[in-house]
């Protein structure tokens, strides 16, 4: 029941450009892809921009965010000048095939889409709606729930560029995918992206996303993923965060299993003002598997919101959520997992874990595991834990000579472990365990992992993207 | 002298444990502390350690002549003070090996040297590793997760010959022990005895000082300390019991 007036600056200004932009929104729609766009624009015009007085916003504030002022845009950038330098990610002998994104729009050197032997599609979203509307058609918000809030309706409204990755039947794609998202203007900026990954029956796809700002300005990122993994598919998913303080990320990911899929996801939260992540998993089959993890480190005032609402519809599934996080000054974070098992859904192993240390009496974190359990044989259980550094742990370690700070770093490192170990591919792993201790000891500046090589902020700074690399 | 505790007095949320310690040590020499439960003995070995629960109230420690309970715990094991914990903790996703580096390399920093070098610092593990017969590889196990209890003291031990201290308090390191286990933490305590570090002991029976051999016991009791005597003061209370000192009172 909605009581309070849901009318902000940024909501009108969305609604009136649906209107102003419509020859734009629509350019590359083919009439049923813009007839789901006007229907979900009708949802947002019911449902506004999500408040607190939902559930699942309980605990996350935007009014501010909402009052701001942003830019929008709804056509690509002319032409991004000289952009074939320093585009490349510094993350030693990790081998991903990049895709990048500046400012919501796909970045290429070359042709907007591309097209393997094997018959993998990889490129921009704006591009496969006009060259593969049969594919976007079949699954274009057919995952993302326009109901579920405002930030999902508007942008399936109103997203025009994002990735579109398309994994035939039976391909192993041994190289990870790299999906970089760079926010750089220098103005405020509202982006909405959309992203859309298919990955066929049998076949394999690693996806390392990484959301990084660069300048300072302030900004709004809505992005919806839905993600199909057909039968017997595999997906590994692990999404970066590293974003400025003035940065507010609307993340919402929509997995849609088939029988016998598996997907493991991993978000890696080391940055950024407020960071709102919902993963929202459907398992349609029997034998599916679901993986869910995620570390979160905030100090200072960010805030950081992580919803996993796992629905297990058929028997045999497997989900499993583990979410730690690490909250210093005045941060804030909020855990809502949410299990469904529906009737039919006999043999359901489900678990739901999260676990916080405060490193201050002002650090908060709210958490709220959930089960909803309707079949009567399962296995489930579900718990959260909000602690301090263990003081024994820290005795037992400064009685060998090590000091109170590093002891601390230790002990710190050790709790974040647990999720880094959880991922498989290598390189990145190392590169994120380095991370960790750096941000752990207050070093990692958002500048750190952005993948432009600029350690000046204060210089002219031109967009010299070596297209080599992407 | 190297430790001299005078009139130590301590308490946990307002409760006095120790009620007037006194206490000294030679360098070379090795004390025995024994004492029914709940008498004060891990409370003296927390408090020399620095362990932050307890107030000391009264009294005083001085350590090669400077004054111990100014010291912040990490830089009491830098000068050389090594608690064996009674119940060593488990300190899950900290490997034994960055543990112990980092504990070398602190101490060493302490003392204005450079970082140990990769090399001498995994040699130097292998050697203390066989001193205490540890056979298993530390290099990614967690700091004593999933050890057995005699795992958990050896490594006790096995820090204790990593970090060369010089005067160690081994705080019932006997307990839990099977006879097996027990001879080989007791042989490593020998082996690392030298006329410039002590041992204080601390135990509930006289069964491990079969084993490590104390130039002094002291019996303590209610927070005080006693009775002192040599080596056959253990023997005397083994066969006479706890009772025969609260008699004697």
């Amino acid at each position: 029941m909605r009581t309070e007036n849901t009318s902000f600056p940024l909501s009108d200004k969305l609604i009136n450009d649906f209107e102003v932009y419509q020859s734009d929104i629509k350019q590359n729609d083919t009439e049923k892809i813009y007839n789901i766009r006007k229907l979900a624009f009708a949802d947002f015009l019911k449902q506004g921009l999500p408040t607190q007085t939902l559930e699942n916003w309980r605990n996350t504030n935007l009014t501010d965010v909402y009052n701001e002022t942003y830019n929008h845009y709804y056509q690509s950038p002319e032409k991004i000048e000289d952009i074939d330098k320093i585009f490349q990610c510094n993350v030693p002998h990790l081998n991903t095939l990049m895709l990048a994104s500046l400012n919501g729009w796909y970045v290429s050197k070359d042709e907007a889409l591309t097209k393997l032997a094997n018959g993998v599609i990889y490129g921009s979203f704006a591009a496969a709606l006009l060259e593969y509307p049969e594919i976007i058609e079949k699954h274009f918000a057919k995952y993302a729930d326009n109901a579920k809030n405002g930030f999902t309706a508007i942008n399936t409204a109103m997203a025009l560029d994002g990735f579109f990755i398309y994994i035939p039947d039976n391909v192993e794609v041994k190289q990870p995918i790299q999906i970089v998202n760079i926010i750089h203007h220098d103005k405020n900026i509202c982006l909405q992206s959309r992203n859309l990954i298919i990955v066929g029956k049998n076949s394999k796809l690693t996806l390392i996303h990484c959301d990084d700002s660069y300048n300072h300005q302030k900004s709004l990122s809505n992005t919806v993923s839905e993600i199909f993994i057909d039968e017997n598919a595999s997906f590994d998913h692990y999404k970066m965060q590293n974003v400025n303080n003035a940065s507010t990320l609307i993340n919402s990911s929509f997995f849609h299993l088939e029988r016998n899929a598996r997907i493991c996801s991993n978000g890696l939260s080391l940055n950024g003002g407020i960071l709102k992540n919902d993963n929202y998993v459907m398992m349609d089959g029997e034998g599916c598997e679901t993986n869910i993890y995620g570390l979160y480190l905030m100090d200072r005032k960010q805030h950081i919101d992580n919803l996993v609402h796992v629905e297990h519809l058929h028997p045999n599934c497997y989900s499993n959520e583990l979410y730690k996080g690490i909250l210093d000054d005045t941060a804030s974070g909020v855990f809502n997992g949410h299990v469904i098992v529906h009737k039919d859904a006999q043999k359901t192993n489900a678990f739901q874990k999260n676990k916080n240390i405060l490193l201050t009496d002002k650090a908060k974190v709210n958490s709220k595991p959930f089960l909803e359990i309707y079949a009567d044989d399962v296995k489930c259980s579900h718990g959260a834990t909000v602690g301090q550094l263990d003081t024994e742990a820290m005795f037992y370690i400064r009685s060998r000579g090590i000091g109170e700070h590093n002891a601390k770093m230790l002990l710190m490192y050790a709790f974040a472990d647990e999720i880094i170990q959880k991922i498989s591919v290598e390189a990145l792993r190392y590169r994120v365990e380095d991370m960790v201790k750096k941000r752990l000891r207050g070093e990692l500046s958002v500048c750190d992992q952005c993948v432009l090589h600029c350690s000046h902020p204060e210089k002219e700074f031109n967009f010299e993207i070596d297209m080599t690399k992407v | 002298m190297l430790l001299n505790i005078k009139n130590l007095h301590a308490s946990i949320n307002g409760k006095e444990i120790l009620k007037g310690v006194n206490l000294e040590v030679n360098k070379g020499e090795v004390h025995a502390i024994m004492g029914p439960n709940g008498t004060g003995k891990s409370t003296l070995a927390s408090v020399i350690a620095g362990r932050e629960v307890f107030d000391v109230t009264k009294g005083e420690i001085l350590y090669n002549g400077k004054n111990l309970l100014e010291m912040p715990i990490e830089a009491r094991a830098s000068e050389g003070i090594f608690l064996g914990f009674q119940y060593p903790v488990e300190i899950p996703g900290v490997s034994m090996t960055n543990f112990m580096r980092t504990a070398v390399n602190e101490q060493r920093k302490y003392h204005g040297l450079d970082p140990i070098p990769s090399g001498e610092f995994l040699r130097m593990m292998e050697e203390k590793k066989k001193m205490v017969e540890i056979t298993a590889k530390l290099t990614n196990r967690s700091v004593n997760e999933g050890f057995s209890g005699g795992e958990k003291k050896k490594n006790e031990i096995f820090q204790m010959a990593m970090l060369n201290p010089t005067l160690s308090v081994l705080d019932e390191t006997d307990s839990g022990l099977d006879i097996d286990a027990l001879r080989i933490v007791a042989n490593g305590v020998n082996k690392l005895r030298s006329p410039e570090n002590s041992t204080i002991v601390i135990t509930h029976y006289q069964r491990l000082l079969d084993y490590i051999v104390p130039d002094f016991v002291h019996v303590l009791f209610e927070g005080r300390i006693v009775k002192s005597g040599g080596k056959e003061l253990a023997l005397e209370l083994e066969s006479k019991g706890y009772e025969w000192i609260k008699e004697s009172l």
